[in-house]
């Protein structure tokens, strides 16, 4: 069986199969894959017994659940006003050339994904910035080559993953 | 700029929360409507921004008759230029996880939920262990109540209490029409209170020291403190308790730059106050009726004379449009056509007057959009386009 059908089977069993179970089985897909494929969604949509539009109108609404193939770490800056006026974009342009790809692309090797978010709630500390489910706060360009460094030595590291 | 009232430092919230078993013993031994009482004569208002009076809310879920009822605490902290619930839920969890325990002993409530906001993933395992403590307390003073977390998934419609309900229901989050309120209709269906991180962790000070010492504190309508998240151009941006009714005059002379040119209060969906109004405005609950007494979530954003207003709302423009969850006409074309109506404005495509009919297209988006998102766009665009109309243009 398809790995990913095995995930949401157990992520089925984990929260149950009800309508209100949706959010925490799509959540524990983009957890682990990254993003919801097409074939995710169906399968999701089997496992609940909803339709696949229905999946696939929940899952487009919430910007953290990604429906396109996205890299190992996602890289999230806030682009909201405080952010703006901080200096996120002269951080933004540190990563884009740093990594090489522009907001919305993925790096060819897969490991990285660089996307702009609303308010990240640390707007004391701007500019912020997720890597996954990490935040990193009152960010330079020198910072950010900085802790991008060392994701990527994290990478050449574990081939587990 | 001088005034008679001072700003007023408080410290309540982040006050050790050592005796929260105290607290929630004591209070779940006393009867529900002499918890409600306490808190209705506290006057303590909703500090989410909409400022709902909390005992209220209580008493009307109370009222309601039905087996299930669920206690929410709405942790989907997405205004901008709002941190405060985040750090109240890692410094002093306990008064929140008791204040919701308190509330299912009020309402006759066996199950809460945290939906806390997909941004603050991180705090997961603290706030788990949290829970878990405090469960294993419940069982040893047999108090019968389950708090779970619900992650959201990045969407600031979230907030909004009855898109909050969809969400968690496995639906999109668009907002619900009311009533019905979720006093009587809420998660599942059920009756429901939700409240904001901040509110939650009032009800502890109230509870452990009596309404009075809340009520003490503040003005007419403004009862209490309120945490403040200040931000922008300031030298110590952070997060502040303050009594309520403090003037934003003294409010810039404590924490402006010497070169304050505006403040956002309220975040995104609250009012930009220009300098000539800093004397007059105060910050409260007493709403629009006056003019001069805002209403706020917490948000303070500074902005000094470097700064153009027109990337100000630009940004709050574009954050709306991709925020608006799309199912009214009014918000969802609305933030659009404002957004590309500034813009052409800017680029000289459209003249001046334009950002007129701009003026009026906000204002039939006060009075037709169907939840708070829609409805406080006017808010910023308005109080920005009518203070710094040549920004717009120039």
């Amino acid at each position: 069986m398809n790995p990913v059908s095995d995930l949401i089977k157990n992520l089925a069993d984990q929260h149950g199969r009800s309508r209100h179970n949706l959010l925490p089985i799509l959540q524990g897909v983009v957890e682990q894959e990254k993003y919801l494929s097409e074939f995710s969604m169906t399968e999701i949509a089997r496992e609940l017994d909803l339709p696949a539009a229905e999946v696939y109108g929940t899952a487009t609404f919430y910007s953290f659940l990604e429906h396109k193939k996205m890299g190992r770490y996602i890289i999230r800056i806030c682009k909201t006003i405080t952010c703006s006026m901080k200096g996120k974009n002269q951080v933004l342009l540190a990563i884009e050339d740093m990594l090489k790809i522009n907001v919305g692309e993925t790096t060819p090797d897969g490991t990285f994904s660089l996307l702009q978010t609303n308010c990240l709630g640390f707007c004391h500390k701007a500019p912020a910035m997720l890597i996954n489910n990490e935040v990193f706060t009152d960010l330079t360009p020198e910072k950010v080559r900085d802790i991008l460094s060392t994701y990527m030595k994290k990478k050449g590291a574990s081939h587990d993953n | 700029m001088t005034t008679s009232y001072q700003l007023k430092r408080v410290d309540f919230i982040f006050k050790n929360e050592n005796d929260w078993e105290d607290v929630l013993s004591k209070s779940i031994s006393k009867p529900p409507q002499e918890l409600i009482n306490e808190l209705i004569s506290s006057e303590l208002k909703g500090r989410g921004g909409a400022g709902f009076p909390t005992g209220l809310k209580w008493k009307l879920s109370s009222e309601a008759v039905d087996d299930t009822k669920y206690v929410i605490c709405n942790a989907d902290e997405g205004e901008p230029g709002t941190f405060k619930d985040r750090e109240i839920l890692s410094r002093v969890p306990f008064k929140v996880l008791t204040a919701m325990a308190v509330c299912g002993h009020v309402i006759g409530s066996k199950e809460g939920y945290i939906y806390l906001r997909g941004e603050y993933f991180f705090l997961q395992p603290e706030l788990n262990k949290a829970i878990s403590e405090f469960e294993y307390y419940c069982k040893e003073i047999n108090l019968d109540f389950k708090i779970r977390i619900f992650m959201g998934s990045g969407a600031y419609i979230c907030g909004e209490e009855t898109a909050l309900f969809e969400s968690m229901e496995g639906k999109r989050g668009e907002p619900r029409n009311k009533p019905p309120y979720p006093s009587s209709y809420g998660y599942m269906g059920k009756p429901t209170v939700i409240n904001n991180v901040e509110t939650l962790a009032h009800t502890f000070t109230i509870f452990k020291y009596g309404a009075k010492r809340f009520y003490d504190l503040g003005v007419q309508y403004s009862r209490g403190s309120k945490l403040f998240s200040v931000s922008g151009d300031t030298p110590k941006p952070g997060i502040y308790e303050l009594e309520l009714g403090m003037s934003l005059a003294d409010f810039v002379d404590e924490f402006g730059d010497g070169d304050t040119k505006a403040v956002q209060v309220g975040g995104a969906s609250g009012f930009l106050v220009p300098r000539k109004r800093f004397n007059e405005t105060a910050i409260g609950f007493q709403g629009k009726l006056t003019g001069i007494s805002l209403p706020t979530g917490g948000s303070m954003m500074l902005f000094n004379s470097s700064r153009s207003m027109f990337n100000v709302i630009d940004n709050y423009l574009e954050f709306f449009r991709e925020e608006s969850c799309g199912q009214c006409t009014p918000c969802r074309v609305g933030c659009q056509q404002l957004l590309s109506g500034i813009k052409a404005v800017k680029r000289g495509e459209k003249n001046a007057q334009y950002l007129d009919k701009l003026m009026r297209l906000a204002e039939t988006m006060q009075y037709t959009a169907k939840c708070g998102l829609g409805q406080s766009v006017a808010n910023s665009f308005s109080s920005i386009v009518e203070n710094f109309r040549e920004e717009m243009i120039y």
